[in-house]
């Protein structure tokens, strides 16, 4: 007697309630482990799970063990091969390996560390844990221009292409058959019948009765007619609107002769971080890659990062292709615009008053969220806040000048250790619903 | 008889399974256990699992349902890992002691693998489970499930009601405190009062018959006996000392509220269920292994098995009892596999053909014929301890070359002190047993004061054996949660046995009350 019970198509993940007991125990851990390990990755794998090393403080099960050292032990060990009683041993270095027969499994307490893997989901939430996205709601979920048409039943009033036949003649058909509107057949036949009598004459009576019942049943036909203004039906449309689900990120890039590698470096971790950011809270998100020296292109992700240019600096260009790209492709009304400029802070004095225009009049208003982040040489003004003095580049006066608005956003950057920092305070979650303003 | 009389068609052909097939194979297994081996089972039930339920039961201690706590995901996590990574396999299979006993089997196994986990888990341990004394004192196999149930819902309701922190932290308390917290001994009755009455009139007729005026006459001590002190009139109060640690915080803490008592009484309850398991291993998986190896052989001869199947049965069966010497770098303790599948074995070897030095050393059980029977009764009446002291015969220690070495902190080097020749077989054997003694590996720990008239400071004392004192840090952090659980100072004495030369002290005072008043 027995039973097999198939259980192969029961939910799986029983333990994800202890795996979020475990997280939320381990997160101060967690959250360090996290911080370490995408700073050391390579950019295209930020966004991947993986494994993940804490130190075991906080998590340790503590029982009341006898101690692995010291005192008299007796080991029964398999292998003998060469001893005899009496004969004296070296004690193996560590007191494991040799010994040690009545040590149970190791449990993970002895380990130094604690290893284990973190899934994507959850490496990316831990890694933009209390992250808000600034003025997310603002535009797109109140503007209601966007709209999903849904079929949602029948009307009696509507457009003559909305018009649901099948509707109408049902209700045309119960109201016929309600009033005893008289059919085609039986009008026919009556026609018949007269016909018939008329020819043969053999029973007047009959002929005239048909007549009138001929009479009456043309009345009845002009009076109820055929389809009723009553019976007609249309299709019924409703419109909800539709909270913009798609972003689109331009990622603006100085690639004149001063920016060095290290610098490019800073600003790709950011972008990195700027699309993390933005693919978790939106379900479409488009990335613009917009170089410029002292012309712009808009060019991908590859000649971005990676081909090499020669020119001076001129901003206003970058700004002017951001412009034109938004206008051609990327309505405001539909897409949520951030923006994310890399920079050594260098620009062409002439054009100074033309970017602070461009990003007045046409970048900032359609932006969501404009990024300036200033990257500077490693080593160079370590850890010095970047507070004004002699040595203020002239872009960042001159964005200075135009921060009046919550939209942008600036920051200065050495290191690559410095952008997590950074980019958390840029977007950190602020109580007054608008991302933290930046000292300068 | 004559092997064709049993020749018979194989049960099935090809790796794969289906329910067919194991059915067929079930009831040709079960026709050997119950019929030619003479096994007494729980009904069996048997369940098909994916891998990734099987590394969701690894995580609650294999059981189908358990409360949950952070541990569990901690175990889980590290398990995942290492699978996924290809360094750890996962188990072939699960068995639960229940009534009807549940067995895991993965869909990913073959047809062959099936069956060894059928003959092994739902035969081989079922049968242990249900005969062993052990596990017939301290497990209610049929009761088991509902009370998990029942502790899953307390420990999800308890959490809803006074938040996740508060009950973590009587689970971590508790789980700190798990190895401390079972029964070793079965617990002395109250006293029953019509039993009293008899023990009173037969102590009354007794003396009667035996009356002797004489003894009337002999001088008493002055003052009579001397009255007990304060000390043991409390500790005999409160049924001092006590080992089980849970138990007396359950039943005697002053802070502690209704709700945690019974997370502490369901953290004791699982810990008693699991110590037969903790005295068993070898026992256990020997029980197993020889029911599979014996049944699978018997089907195989037979021809309901493939050669194919058989040895890949065998491939599977030899990594499992496989047992690599002390300086193999892939030595990790012994085998509880080899060794238990050595002893039933050699247990059948004794008890068929038998050397003249097996008819010295086990007179009761050489040559006596039924093996069966012999092991049968092994299974049934010992644990790992006794049973190697019983049963393991100088034809295995020298097989496993087994050696003793002695290893003490204050000499430069450690000493053979047996080794497998005539001089050495007992002293071997002894040794060996006491490793699976569990009161032998476990620091003996035990509630031995409290004052609860005055400061009602908690007293424990650890008697350190072999000047083995407990892992400092850990010890700490133990007694740290139980000073939060007992809600006032704790102090814990170590000292020598024999002797009583105090060697070291533990004071903890508790860092929050987690009754609250």
């Amino acid at each position: 007697m027995f039973t097999i019970v198939d259980r192969r198509l029961n939910p799986s993940g029983k333990s994800l309630a202890n795996r979020q007991r475990f997280l939320r125990r381990a997160k101060e851990q967690v959250m360090r482990a996290v911080r370490d390990a995408s700073a050391k990755r390579g950019i295209r794998d930020i966004d991947m799970g993986g494994d993940i090393a804490i130190s075991p403080d906080g998590i340790r099960e503590p029982t009341l063990r006898r101690s692995a050292t010291g005192g008299q032990r007796d080991y029964v060990v398999p292998g003998n091969k060469e001893f005899l009683s009496g004969d004296k041993i070296k004690r193996p270095p560590s007191g494991g390996g040799g010994g040690g027969g009545n040590q149970g499994s190791d449990d993970g307490d002895g380990q130094d560390e604690f290893r284990f893997v973190l899934s994507r989901e959850e490496f990316i939430d831990l890694f933009l844990e209390d992250l808000e996205l600034p003025d997310l709601a603002k535009r797109k979920l109140a503007v209601t221009d966007a709209m999903d048409w849904h079929r949602a039943g029948y009307s009696v009033a509507g457009s003559p292409a909305n018009l649901n036949l099948v509707r109408t003649m049902r209700n045309s058909l119960a109201r016929r058959i309600a009033l005893h509107r008289p059919t085609g057949d039986e009008i026919k036949a009556l026609r018949q019948e007269i016909d018939d009598l008329e020819r043969t004459g053999s029973d007047r009576e009959r002929l005239e009765q048909a007549r009138l019942e001929l009479a009456e049943a043309l009345k009845r036909t002009q009076r109820i007619p055929y389809i009723d203004p009553v019976d007609v039906r249309y299709n019924r449309f409703a419109a909800t609107p539709r909270p913009s689900a798609q972003a689109v990120m331009f990622c603006l890039m100085d690639v004149s002769g001063s920016m060095t590698e290290h610098m490019k470096d800073l600003a790709k971790r950011f972008y990195m971080l700027l699309y993390l950011f933005l693919s978790r809270r939106y379900k479409h998100v488009d990335v613009v890659f917009i170089r410029h020296t002292h012309r712009a292109a808009e060019v991908d992700e590859e000649t971005f990062f990676y081909s090499p240019e020669t020119g001076g600096t001129v901003v206003s260009t970058a700004l002017e292709e951001m412009a034109r790209v938004i206008k051609e492709r990327y309505p405001p009304a539909e897409w949520n615009i951030y923006a994310a400029q890399a920079s050594d802070g260098d620009n062409a004095l002439s054009d100074n008053t033309k970017t602070a225009q461009l990003m007045t009049d046409v970048i900032l208003p359609d932006c969501q969220y404009y990024a300036y982040l200033e990257v500077g040489q490693e080593g160079m003004m370590p850890g010095l806040p970047y507070g004004g003095g002699p040595r203020e580049t002239d872009l960042w006066r001159t964005y200075k000048q135009i921060r009046a608005g919550g939209a942008l956003a600036m920051r200065r950057v050495t290191e690559r250790k410095e952008i997590y920092p950074v980019f958390r305070e840029l977007f950190a979650r602020d109580k007054a619903g608008q991302p933290a303003e930046v000292s300068a | 008889m004559t092997l064709t009389a049993f020749e018979s068609a194989p049960l099935y052909t090809g790796a794969d399974w289906d329910y067919d097939k194991v059915r067929r194979v079930y009831d040709a297994i079960e026709k050997v256990a119950l019929g030619e081996m003479g096994l007494d089972c729980y009904t069996n039930q048997i369940e098909v699992i994916t891998s990734e339920q099987m590394l969701d039961a690894y995580s609650s201690i294999g059981m189908p349902l358990f409360y949950k706590h952070w541990s569990f995901g901690k175990h889980f996590a590290r398990d995942e890992a290492l699978y996924r990574k290809g360094q750890r396999g996962l188990a072939y299979e699960i068995v639960i002691n229940s009534n009807p006993c549940i067995s895991y089997i993965m869909e990913e196994n073959t047809m062959t693998m099936q069956t060894l986990v059928i003959a092994h888990a739902a035969f081989g341990h079922n049968h242990f489970f249900k005969n062993n004394y052990l596990f017939q004192q301290w497990t209610d196999a049929d009761g088991i499930l509902d009370y998990l149930s029942f502790a899953k819902a307390y420990i999800n309701h308890c959490e809803e009601r006074y938040g996740h922190a508060m009950v973590e932290r009587v689970l971590d308390a508790a789980h700190a405190l798990m190895n401390h917290g079972v029964h070793r001994y079965p617990r002395r009755r109250g006293p029953d009062l019509r039993n009293e009455e008899k023990r009173a009139r037969e102590r009354l007729e007794h003396a009667e018959a035996t009356f002797n005026d004489l003894w009337r006459t002999v001088p008493t001590k002055a003052g009579g006996p001397s009255a007990l002190s304060d000390r043991d009139r409390r500790r005999s109060l409160l049924e001092l000392p006590e080992e089980n640690i849970l138990y007396f915080l359950e039943k005697k803490a002053p802070r502690l509220q209704g709700w945690q008592r019974e997370i502490l009484r369901i953290v004791r309850h699982v810990a008693q269920y699991f110590y037969p398991q903790r005295q068993t291993k070898v026992m256990n998986e020997g029980c197993a292994t020889y029911c599979h190896y014996r049944i699978l052989s018997t089907l195989h001869e037979r021809g309901a098995l493939t050669d194919g199947a058989w040895m890949e049965a065998m491939h599977s069966h030899t990594n499992v009892v496989f047992q690599p010497e002390f300086d193999d770098r892939r030595y990790g303790g012994i085998n509880p596999y080899a060794l238990g599948f050595a002893m039933m074995q050699d247990i059948e070897r004794i008890a068929t053909q038998p050397t003249q030095e097996d008819r010295y050393w086990f007179p009761d059980l050489a040559g006596r014929g039924d093996a069966m029977g012999a092991l049968r009764n092994a299974w049934a009446n010992f644990r790992d301890e006794s049973f190697i002291l019983q049963y393991l015969s100088p034809a295995l220690i020298r097989k496993f070359r087994l050696f003793h070495v002695a290893d003490d902190a204050r000499d430069p080097e450690m000493k053979v002190a047996a080794i497998h020749d005539e001089r050495g077989y007992r002293a071997v054997r002894q040794a060996l047993a006491r490793q699976y003694d569990i009161a032998w590996a476990e620091a003996d720990i035990q509630i031995v004061d409290v004052d609860l008239v005055g400061d009602r400071k908690l007293i424990l004392e650890h008697h350190v054996m072999n000047q083995i004192l407990l892992e400092e840090d850990e010890a700490r952090s133990v007694m740290q949660h139980l000073a939060d659980l007992w809600g006032y100072e704790v102090v814990l004495a170590e000292v020598e046995t024999p002797g009583g030369t105090p060697l070291r002290r533990i004071n903890v005072s508790p860092r929050v009350v987690l009754g609250g008043g």
